[in-house]
């Protein structure tokens, strides 16, 4: 038998027309899923990875530790508001918060492309240390591999960290229930614009910061006020719309947001409108999206709103029993749409 | 760039929409001619919000829809040749061919590059003088211009390997063929103020007149559409058919002489398919001989191609008007945005797209497309 028996998959659309990679398969959304749950995950087995978190919760030797894994392609290696380094800490660190922990120690991989220049790699590897101080974390270990030129895109970074979980501390899709207060810690789609701004050499008019950070202190003071959270995302890629959905289907549940509610900068809603690019869908990389007990939510938003990392939060919306797996949103006129799972990439449109 | 929130605000939305309501007295069928005026309806609710009697038939103006599949099978057999280098805006990338698209070709080893403007294709072109550049240049009366202005550019500065695979339409043909058609229903359009804004309104006094049609230039904002809308049905309530500019802040009458220069010197009127409807006379532009050099399908003779339409879509009833996109069989099942039958559900623009986007929730107990993930 084959290793890959595309005619055997049973989902309603899997992998069969997609003989090779494509982008999409790293975006985050639909095609993304099918590679991890057609590949990866019957290859590789086991209940830990069946959780499917941004990190894995695990219980050695009696502890509760988060254990997770990233890797960074990003294009420029410096862009507005940070760089390929930040990245590197925030995006594994918050992976780590979203489960409740705070991040301990980081493993730091470096594949460099032959011919990269060495003070752009010193300048990242400062830019990761700043970071990691910043974030209160220690790089353990790493690894150093070189490609020959052409062969990369002068760096990619992996990290993977590990923290320790609070007691009474339970981050599970599982747990969302109808009545549950949605909400974001502030503005969404930065960091997205951000980097294509940058990246395709698009100007909008005034310059978009990413807003990579580090979030495992907004987190804590979180579960400060209540270790009763249900559900954390970081809405990296696939954006918003992807985090909300992810957490619709895993719990059963249907998601609704009014779209005013929705924080999103001038300057990102008219860059997004110029692309024909839904803000929805767009990257994060220092946001955090709640779903909060209704009795706890008003006391959570306050303690997030007086975190500099959570001064723009605020209430987009709330779970329902109606249409489950489903995320909608009321529209500012009044009318209703379906958010839906992006499929790969966001593309920009024609006109 | 700051007329966005101005032209969403709610409360003058409820003031145009009241006005609607009340003037109203029996059903009228309008169409809006742009794809991007379609999923602002769909998207915003606002077909939700107007009175039974006014129903929105969505036209053909997306551009990535109406791109025949021979065309989009020449652009992959182009892209897929070794030394070129094929340059298309993102929305092209996911149109199915016949068995493929063109992220499966770069997927397989083309080099296949999103550009965000034509004239960034001609910079790659300079940049890889040992290459062929090819720009996919579709589109309406919009993106014309400026690929027209690319190939000028390209002439003028002696940039040799460089050419377009054009497939460009005209939006009045497309109008005069919908009214012809035994089938028609429309009673007043909500022409495409983008279109507008390049070509001026001067062709369209004759289509109103001749099909006794009003015709309502409109925007893209809700606050567009539901003045453009309310324009529209008091002409129909009054028994007018005037042409109307209901876009001023974009749309003036001549529209824009550079551009429509730019056109008459590049390109030549022509006879132009529309995939899912067919030939429509006059309805396109290609290169006129004296580009062309410039012309990719010239340059690559891509002959023999054999196209394969999927028997079960019927995008080319819903590109006229006469289909809603979940009346066909093949909607939320057979054809998603994941497994596109057609382009109307592939392309941003397009109307089985914006229906299986924003609307699943009412027209299908639709399965959802993947599980969760990381």
């Amino acid at each position: 038998m084959p290793v890959l028996d595309p005619a055997a998959w049973t989902c309603p659309a899997p992998l069969r027309d997609q003989p090779r990679v494509v982008m999409g398969h790293g975006g985050g959304g639909a095609l993304s899923a099918e590679l991890v749950q057609h590949v990866f995950a019957p290859a590789f087995g086991g209940s830990v990875l069946a959780q499917m978190g941004d990190a894995a919760a695990l219980s050695l030797g009696g502890v509760r530790m988060a254990f997770s894994t990233d890797s960074f392609v990003v294009r420029p290696l410096f862009f507005p508001g940070g760089s390929i380094g930040d990245l590197a800490v925030n995006g594994t660190v918050n992976d780590l918060a979203m489960s409740g922990a705070r991040a301990a120690y980081l493993s730091c991989g470096f594949i460099l492309e032959e011919g990269v220049e060495m003070e752009t790699v010193a300048r990242v590897a400062e830019a990761l240390g700043a970071a990691a101080r910043t974030a209160g974390v220690e790089i353990a270990t790493g690894d150093t591999k070189v490609v020959e030129s052409g062969h990369g895109d002068g760096i990619y970074i992996n990290t993977a960290g590990i923290g320790l979980i609070p007691a009474g501390v339970d981050l599970r899709p599982q747990r969302v229930v109808p009545g549950d207060v949605v909400m974001v810690s502030g503005a969404i789609g930065v960091h997205g614009v951000a980097v294509m701004s940058v990246r395709e050499g698009l100007e909008f008019g005034v310059e978009i910061e990413s807003d990579c950070a580090a979030l495992g202190g907004l987190v804590d003071a979180m579960l400060a006020v209540t270790p009763d959270l249900h559900v954390l995302r970081d809405p990296t890629r696939g954006g918003l719309a992807a985090s909300l959905n992810e957490i619709a289907a895993a719990s059963g549940t249907g998601v609704v947001i009014r779209e005013r509610e929705v924080p999103v900068p001038p300057a990102v809603a008219n860059a997004c409108a110029v692309l024909g690019l839904d803000p929805l869908y767009v990257a994060n990389e220092g946001k955090l999206v709640a779903f909060v007990p209704r009795g706890h939510a008003d006391a959570v938003l306050d303690a997030m709103r007086a975190h500099p990392l959570g001064a723009g939060s605020t209430v987009i919306g709330e779970v329902v029993a109606d249409h489950p797996g489903m995320v909608v949103a009321r529209t500012g006129l009044g009318g209703t749409r379906v958010v839906d799972m992006p499929i790969g990439e966001q593309l920009p449109r024609i006109c | 760039m700051k007329y966005i929130d101005e032209f969403q605000d709610p409360d003058l939305a409820r003031r145009l929409l009241d006005d609607i309501h009340s003037t109203v007295t029996r059903p009228w069928a309008l169409m809006e001619v742009c794809g991007g005026q379609t999923h602002t309806i769909i998207r915003h609710g606002i077909d939700q919000l107007l009175p039974e009697q006014v129903e929105l038939i969505h036209g053909p103006g997306c551009p990535v829809c109406v791109t025949p599949l021979e065309v989009i099978d020449k652009a992959l057999e182009i892209a897929s040749r070794p030394g070129v280098i094929f340059c298309s805006f993102g929305d092209m990338l996911r149109v199915p061919g016949t068995g493929r698209d063109l992220f499966q070709v770069r997927g397989a080893g083309g080099d296949v590059r999103v550009v965000y403007s034509p004239l960034d294709a001609l910079r790659i072109a300079q940049q890889n003088p040992d290459r062929e550049v090819v720009f996919f240049g579709i589109g309406f009366e919009t993106t014309a211009p400026p690929n027209a202005m690319t190939v000028y550019q390209a002439r003028r500065l002696g940039i040799r390997n460089f050419s377009l695979l054009v497939s460009h339409v005209r939006v009045p043909p497309a109008i005069e063929a919908i009214m012809q058609s035994p089938n028609c229903r429309v009673q007043g359009f909500l022409a495409a103020g983008h279109v507008c804004s390049v070509m001026g309104v001067e062709e369209y006094p004759e289509l109103a007149e001749r099909f006794r049609v009003p015709i309502v230039v409109t925007g893209f904002e809700p606050l567009d559409i539901l003045e453009g809308v309310r324009r529209t049905v008091a002409q129909l309530e009054r028994g007018e058919h005037t042409v109307d500019n209901a876009y001023p802040r974009a749309v003036r009458p001549e529209g824009n002489a550079a551009a429509r220069a730019m056109l008459e010197d590049v390109f030549e009127v022509t006879d132009r398919a529309w995939r899912g409807i067919g030939v429509i006379p006059d309805s396109g532009w290609r290169l006129s001989a004296k580009y062309r050099d410039h012309d990719a399908e010239h340059r690559f003779s891509v002959e023999g191609i054999q196209t394969r339409e999927p028997a079960e879509c019927r995008s080319g009833e819903v590109l006229q008007g006469l289909l809603k996109p979940h009346e066909c069989e093949a909607f939320g099942t057979l054809c998603t945005p994941r497994t596109p039958l057609g382009a109307t559900m592939v392309s941003s623009e397009g109307a089985c797209a914006a229906y299986y986007l924003y609307r699943r929730l009412e027209l299908t107990p639709a399965p959802r497309e993947a599980s969760p993930v990381v």
